[in-house]
C-alpha cells in the first residue's frame, strides 16, 4: 500500500476543541496547563504528561485501575475531567515514594506478594493509601469493602488484604 | 548449604520494583514520536450484508487522517487471515458481518478522541440477515448458514473423537448404575484488566517493530511473516509488560493487522488499544461447551466407563488456540483422577453468529470443561448410590503405585498421589466434624453443603511429536550468558504476564549455576534478542522453559568444569560440583566458584576450550506434566434470598517441586478466584437476534474482593519424574479445580430437596427459585 506523507505531530494530544487553563498540583508540584475541555483526567495524566503509572481497564467506572487521589480522596480518573482538577491536588502512584523511601503501602504490596501482573496495582495502592489515612486499623472486612471498587484478575485478593494489613502495621496501626 | 534466592525460597519478586512505582511498561504506555491512534466502527448486527460504507463525514472530523475498510485490505489480500486452527477469519469484512461488535472500518486519527469521533461518523448501510446463536439449532438443516462460502454448506465445522465407543457402551450396559447428566459450560471472557493493544511502527528501511500484547511473540512473528510476505528478519515483535493474559492474548486480532496496515499507509506509528466493551464484544471467548455425559458404577462404588458427547460453539470462525492436532484441546483428560476401564469422547465444532475463539481461561486447553464434568459426575454418582463423595473418590483414585499411568483415552500420567492430597484437605477442614454439623443442620431445615473436587491437570505442552501450533513444534528455550564479572543475563522464549518469571527463572539458575539470584537478570518478549519459543499459556512455562533453563545451565557447568580444572591444575574428572562450587574431590578447600570460572572464561580460558561462557537449550519435554489437587468447599445457603456464602475453601495442590512457595500460593489464590467466577458470576449470553448481553463490566461480573472468600491453601509434593527438577505447572490448576468444588457444595446443600445439578453460574436467584418451588422460602 502506498505511503501517504502526513506531517509529524508535536504532541500526542493536539488541542483542537475549546480549552481551559487549569492550575493543578500534581504530587506536590504546582503546574499551569491548557487542557481541552473534554479531556479526561486519566488521559491528561497519561498521554499529555506521560505519567503512565495510572492505568485504564474499563469504560464503565468499574475496574479502578485509574484510581488517583484528588484532594486526598480516591477517585476514578477515567470519570473525572481534567478541568475538574483545577485548583486541586492530585496524587498518583508516581508520588508515593518519597526521598528514595517506599511508601508503607508499596512495601506491603511487594512483601506480601499483593501483585502479579501489576496492572491493577497503582489504583489498588492509591485506594489503600486513602483507606489507611481514614482508618489506620482496618479489619479484613473493612479492607475488602474499601477495595471492592478495584478489580484484580490475577491475585485473588488474599495477598492484597495482607499487603494492606502489613502497611497498617508498618505505619503503627494494624489489626 | 543454600544459595541466596535458590529453588524453594519465597524470594521477593524482582519485577515488583517497577510495578509498585508505576514504572511498568505496558503497551498503552508506549509513546512514539508522531504516533497516530486507531479505532473501529463496529457492526450493530450479528449477521448482515454491508451494502455501503461512506467515509466522507469521518474524514471531515478534525484530526482524522484515514479510514480503512475491508475493500482496502482486499486489494492487498489482507481482508482475511488464517486462524490457529486452519480456519479463516476476517480482518475487516468486504461484504458481510458475522457477529455484533465486529470491526467494520478502521479510523486513524491524531489522538484517541478524534479516532473515536471518526469511528462514530463512518456511515454504513446494512441489510440484516437471519441469525443463529444456538449451536444446537445451528446444526439443524433449516438453520441459516454462518459461513455460506464454505464448500460444506453446513454450520458443522469438525467432528473429533477418541476412545473405544463399542467397549464403553458394553461396559455401561453392564454397570449396576449409570448416571446421565447434561452440563452447559457457558461462554466467558478472560477479562485481564489490561485489554489488548499494539503499536505498529516501520523504520525508514521498512522494518516493522510491533509492540503488542502477546503471550507468544515468536510464533506471532512467524505468522505475520507468512501472512504479510515481509521477510521474517524485518519483523521485530516486542511484548512489553502484559497486564494479565490468561489465554486471551494468544490469538491474532484484527486490530493488530489493521494497525500494521495503517502504519504502512500513513508512514506513522499507529497505536490501537481496545476498550473494555470492545474486548468483551470481540476478543476471544472461552468455553461454550454443551456436554452430555454418562458414567457407570457398580453397586459397591467402583467407577466403570465414561461416555461424553459435546457440542462446541466456536462462533463464526474456529479461532481456538489449541495445539493443531487437538481441535477440542486436551478435553480427553476427562477421565480425571480415576482408572476408567473404558471411555469414549466425541466433540463437534459448530459455527454461530458470535465472536470467534475457544481459548483457555487461565486453564490448559479445555481442561476446565473436562475437570468440571468429571468431578460433578463423581459427586452425582456418590449421591445416587448413597456413598460419601470422599469415600467414593478414595475408593476409586488411581493409586500412587500405578504411575506412570496410561489413561483409557491415551494419556500417560507422570506421577500422582491423589489420596494424599484429599486426605490432607479433609484433615484441614475436619471433614467428619463438618458432616456431623451438616446432619444437625439438616434436622433443623438449614442448608449447608460440602463439595469436593479432586482434579487432575495436564500442562506443559508438549512433546514435539504430538504438539505443534501451525506446524511449529512446542519446544521451549533458554539462553544463558555469564559475563566476565560473574553476572548473568538469561533470555527465554516464553513471556511473563504476571506469573513471576523474572524471579522464578532466576531462582532455578541460582541453584543450577551457584550464582545468587540478585546477580541474574531475566529477559523475555523481544524477538530480536530472545531465543525462539512458543510462549506462555496453558501453564507451560515451568514445565518447558524451566526445564530448558536447567539443561542450559548444566551445559554451562560442563564447560565450566574444564575451566575450573585448568585453574586448579587438576583434570576435570578430579572435580565435583558441590555446595555450588567446583571442588577437588576430597579436598574441599581447593575449589573455584562459578564467578571465578566466568572471569577465567574471558581472561584465561583453558587450552583448547573456546572463550566465553554461554549456552542455549531448546527443550522438548518427553511428556506433559500432570499436576493435581483436592479442594473442599463449605457453603451455607440463606433460605430467604438464595444467597450462597462460601464459609471455607481449602485448596491442597500438588505441582511437584516448588520453586517459589510464595509465588505458587499467589498463583493458586488467583486461579481459585477465576474458578469462582464462572461457578457463580460470569457468563456472556446472546439474545435471539445475536445481541450480546454482557458487553461491559456493568453486565459481566468479575468477582471483587467482596465476592471472593479468604482462600486457604495446603500442599503435597509429588515430583514429576521426567522434569529435570521435578516441577510441574501451577498457574491454572485452581481455575480448573475450583468450579466443581463450589457447585458440588451448593448441590450437596440442596440435595435433601432432590437437587442433582444446577447449571453454572449458580446465581442466588436460581437457588431461590429452587427453594421457593420446594416450599422452603
Ligand atoms: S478505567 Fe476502569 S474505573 Fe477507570
Ligand atoms: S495483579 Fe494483575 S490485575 Fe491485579
Amino acid at each position: 500500500m502506498a505511503s501517504t506523507a502526513i506531517p509529524r505531530l508535536t504532541s500526542p494530544l493536539p488541542i483542537r476543541g475549546a480549552t481551559h487553563k487549569i492550575h493543578v498540583t500534581i504530587n506536590d508540584v504546582p503546574f499551569d496547563f491548557m487542557v481541552e475541555d473534554r479531556t479526561l483526567l486519566v488521559h491528561f495524566l497519561r498521554d499529555a504528561l506521560g505519567m503512565t503509572g495510572t492505568h485504564i481497564g474499563c469504560d464503565t467506572t468499574h475496574c479502578g485501575a485509574c484510581t488517583v487521589l484528588l484532594d486526598d480522596v480516591p477517585v476514578k480518573s477515567c470519570t473525572v475531567l481534567a478541568v475538574q482538577a483545577d485548583g486541586r491536588k492530585v496524587r498518583t502512584v508516581e508520588g508515593l515514594e518519597s526521598g528514595g523511601k517506599l511508601h508503607p503501602v508499596q512495601e506491603g504490596f511487594t512483601t506480601e506478594h499483593g501483585l502479579h501482573c501489576g496492572y491493577c496495582t497503582p489504583g489498588m495502592m492509591m485506594t489503600s493509601v486513602a483507606l489507611l489515612a481514614k482508618n489506620p486499623n482496618p479489619t479484613e472486612e473493612e479492607i475488602r469493602r474499601a477495595i471492592s471498587g478495584n478489580l484484580c484478575r490475577c491475585t485473588g485478593y488474599v495477598n492484597i488484604v495482607k499487603a494492606i494489613q502489613h502497611a497498617a502495621k508498618a505505619s503503627g496501626g494494624g489489626k | 548449604m543454600t544459595i541466596h534466592g535458590g529453588i524453594g525460597q519465597s524470594l521477593q519478586r524482582k519485577e515488583d520494583a517497577r510495578f509498585i512505582r508505576g514504572k511498568g511498561n505496558y503497551v498503552d504506555d508506549i509513546q512514539l514520536a508522531g504516533m497516530l491512534y486507531l479505532d473501529f466502527t463496529r457492526s450493530p448486527y450479528a449477521h448482515a450484508k454491508i451494502t455501503a460504507i461512506r467515509s466522507e463525514k469521518a474524514l471531515k472530523v478534525p484530526g482524522v487522517l484515514a479510514v480503512i475498510t475491508g475493500k482496502d485490505l482486499d486489494a492487498a489480500k489482507l481482508a482475511w487471515m488464517p486462524t490457529l486452527m486452519s480456519d479463516t477469519q476476517m480482518v475487516l469484512p468486504i461484504d458481510t458481518v458475522k457477529f455484533q461488535g465486529q470491526e467494520v472500518a478502521g479510523v486513524v486519527a491524531e489522538n484517541r478522541y478524534a479516532a473515536a469521533d471518526g469511528a462514530a461518523a463512518v456511515e454504513i448501510d446494512y441489510e440484516p440477515l437471519p441469525v443463529v446463536t444456538d449451536p444446537v439449532k445451528a446444526l439443524q438443516p433449516d438453520s441459516p448458514l454462518v459461513r455460506p462460502e464454505k464448500p460444506k454448506k453446513s454450520n458443522h465445522i469438525w467432528h473429533w473423537e477418541v476412545g473405544d465407543k463399542a467397549g464403553t457402551d458394553a461396559l455401561l450396559a453392564k454397570s449396576d448404575v449409570v448416571v446421565h447428566q447434561d452440563f452447559y459450560i457457558p461462554r466467558i471472557n478472560v477479562s485481564s484488566i489490561e485489554t489488548c493493544g499494539c503499536v505498529a511502527s516501520f523504520d525508514p528501511m521498512g522494518r516493522l517493530t510491533m509492540y503488542m500484547t502477546t503471550q507468544a511473540p515468536h510464533a506471532i512473528r512467524t505468522v505475520f511473516a507468512l501472512v504479510s510476505g515481509l521477510p521474517e528478519q524485518s519483523i521485530r515483535v516486542i511484548s512489553p509488560d502484559i497486564g494479565g493474559g490468561f489465554g486471551g492474548k494468544v490469538p491474532v486480532y484484527p486490530g493488530y493487522v489493521v494497525a500494521i496496515v495503517a502504519a504502512l499507509k500513513t508512514g506513522h506509528p499507529v497505536k490501537w488499544v481496545e476498550t473494555r466493551t470492545n474486548n468483551l464484544m470481540s476478543s476471544s471467548f472461552a468455553r461454550d461447551y454443551h456436554i452430555s455425559a454418562d458414567i457407570g458404577v457398580t453397586k459397591d462404588g467402583k467407577l466403570t466407563g465414561l461416555k461424553v458427547k459435546t457440542i462446541a460453539d466456536h462462533g463464526y470462525a474456529d479461532a481456538a488456540a489449541n495445539p493443531s492436532k487437538f481441535p477440542a484441546g486436551l478435553f480427553h483428560i476427562i477421565t480425571g483422577s480415576y482408572p476408567f476401564e473404558k471411555a469414549f469422547v466425541e466433540v463437534d465444532g459448530v459455527y454461530t453468529n458470535k465472536p470467534p475463539g475457544g481459548i483457555a481461561y487461565r486453564c490448559s486447553f479445555r481442561v476446565t470443561e473436562a475437570a468440571y464434568s468429571i468431578e460433578r459426575l463423581v459427586d452425582e454418582v456418590a449421591h445416587k448410590i448413597g456413598m460419601d463423595p470422599a469415600e467414593l473418590r478414595l475408593k476409586n483414585f488411581i493409586p500412587p503405585e500405578a504411575f506412570p499411568y496410561h489413561s483409557a483415552l491415551g494419556w500417560t500420567y507422570d506421577s500422582g498421589n491423589y489420596g494424599g492430597a484429599l486426605k490432607l484437605a479433609m484433615q484441614m477442614v475436619d471433614y467428619p466434624a463438618l458432616r456431623r454439623e451438616q446432619a444437625e443442620k439438616r434436622k433443623k431445615g438449614e442448608f449447608m453443603g460440602i463439595g469436593i473436587s479432586s482434579f487432575t491437570e495436564i500442562v506443559g505442552a508438549g512433546p514435539a511429536h504430538t504438539f505443534d501450533i501451525l506446524g511449529l513444534k512446542m519446544f521451549e528455550s533458554c539462553e544463558i550468558r555469564i559475563h566476565p564479572t560473574g553476572k548473568v543475563m538469561a533470555r527465554f522464549g516464553t513471556k511473563n504476564q504476571g506469573q513471576g518469571h523474572e524471579t522464578t527463572y532466576a531462582q532455578i539458575l541460582a541453584t543450577e549455576l551457584g550464582i545468587p539470584a540478585e546477580n541474574i537478570s531475566i529477559e523475555e518478549g523481544d524477538t530480536d534478542t530472545a531465543p525462539y519459543g512458543l510462549g506462555t499459556y496453558a501453564s507451560r512455562s515451568t514445565p518447558t522453559a524451566g526445564a530448558a533453563a536447567v539443561v542450559a545451565a548444566r551445559k554451562i557447568r560442563d564447560k565450566a568444569q574444564k575451566i575450573a580444572a585448568h585453574l586448579l591444575e587438576v583434570s576435570p574428572e578430579d572435580l565435583e560440583w558441590k555446595d555450588y562450587k567446583f571442588q577437588v574431590k576430597g579436598v574441599p578447600e581447593k575449589s573455584k566458584t562459578m564467578a571465578d570460572v566466568a572471569f577465567a572464561a574471558y581472561t584465561n580460558p583453558a587450552p583448547g576450550v573456546e572463550a566465553g561462557l554461554e549456552a542455549v537449550d531448546y527443550y522438548d519435554p518427553p511428556n506433559m506434566t500432570y499436576p493435581f489437587g483436592s479442594y473442599i468447599c463449605v457453603v451455607d445457603i440463606d433460605k430467604g434470598t438464595g444467597a450462597i456464602h462460601i464459609r471455607r475453601f481449602v485448596a491442597v495442590d500438588d505441582c511437584g517441586t516448588v520453586i517459589n512457595p510464595m509465588i505458587v500460593e499467589g498463583q493458586i489464590h488467583g486461579g481459585l478466584t477465576m474458578g469462582l467466577a464462572p461457578a457463580m458470576y460470569e457468563q456472556i449470553t446472546y439474545d435471539e437476534g445475536g445481541n450480546i448481553r454482557g458487553s461491559s463490566f456493568l453486565d459481566y461480573l468479575v468477582p471483587t474482593s467482596v465476592e471472593t472468600p479468604h482462600w486457604e491453601t495446603g500442599r503435597t509434593v509429588t515430583p514429576s519424574p521426567h522434569h529435570p527438577i521435578g516441577a510441574k505447572g501451577v498457574g491454572e490448576s485452581a481455575t480448573v479445580g475450583a468450579p466443581a468444588a463450589i457447585v458440588n457444595a451448593i448441590v450437596d446443600a440442596l440435595s435433601p430437596l432432590g437437587v442433582t445439578n444446577i447449571d453454572i453460574p449458580v446465581y442466588p436467584w436460581k437457588v431461590w427459585q429452587i427453594l421457593h418451588d420446594k416450599g422452603q422460602t
